[in-house]
């Protein structure tokens, strides 16, 4: 039976690594199963897009209660690192591509990724931070305008 | 499910797919790729004969496998089975629906 969703709009506004790749693996899934999908990087999230700061994102340790440790503890020099090395360890037993990697397949996957305009201004980015891949630069109003077929949702991460 | 194409009668589960490879051959393979309204080029078999080299050596399939595959690129392959590759790719190819979610 083919699914009625044609295509998944993502908006990503956090560049933890969890949240980076809840998107990732969303957008990905999409194309898997022939639904369109983009994605829109917004406030923090466009780290995730920032060629210098694609190879730093972290886990949350602080204000994650999933983490199970306490908020005190999250916040100690290292705790941050190792849990993010912990994770990434992880993701590689499962053949979960890293970051970079995961943006190249999303692009020749045909899922188009845009940089918030309000955000790459703010955080004073030029065209050139970003990764090679980007399609361009848009305005919501032009990120809305691409929910142009019945059918497309939109999520916000 | 039995399913007959040509002369020859086939198993397929629930899921559309084989349920024993040694009933597939390349006539199934076109017959089911028609189905998906794929014409076979030398390039669809190509990707079907690295998926089958795959599944024998219980190696999981995933598009950062296609990646790595040095054989063909995932724009080609998006190209060559539009409509969810892996999916419709393993089904013609006679092997289990791919389960990993990337």
């Amino acid at each position: 039976m083919a699914t009625k969703v044609k295509k998944m709009l993502f908006i990503l506004s956090k560049a933890t690594i969890e949240n980076v790749y809840a998107a990732f693996i969303m957008a990905n899934g999409a194309r898997m199963e022939g639904i369109e999908a983009e994605i829109f990087f917004t406030f923090f999230g466009l780290e995730a897009i920032e060629k210098k700061k694609i190879e730093h994102l972290k886990v949350a340790t602080v204000g994650n209660p999933a983490m199970h440790i306490p908020t005190l503890l999250g916040g100690l020099p290292g705790v941050e690192a190792f849990a993010t090395r912990m994770m990434k360890k992880e993701m590689e037993k499962l053949d979960m591509p890293p970051i970079d990697e995961f943006l190249e397949i999303l692009s020749d996957s045909g899922v188009s990724l845009w940089a918030c305009q309000l955000a790459v201004e703010m955080f004073h980015l030029k065209e050139n931070d970003l990764i090679d891949e980007l399609d361009g630069i848009l305005t919501i109003g032009d990120f809305y305008n691409r929910a142009d077929v019945e059918g497309t949702h939109l999520l916000f991460i | 499910m039995e399913k007959t194409i040509g002369n020859k009668v086939i198993n397929l589960g629930d899921d559309g797919y084989l349920t024993d490879f040694s009933q597939w051959d390349k006539d199934i393979a076109i017959a089911l790729a028609k189905e998906k309204n794929i014409e076979m080029t030398d390039a669809h078999w190509m990707v079907i004969e690295y998926l089958q080299g795959k599944h024998k050596n219980d190696e999981a399939l995933s598009i950062r496998g296609i990646k790595k595959s040095g054989k063909f690129n995932i724009k080609e392959f998006y190209g060559l089975f539009p409509g969810g590759p892996l999916k419709i790719s393993t089904l013609i190819a006679g092997i289990p629906k791919p389960k990993s979610c990337i």
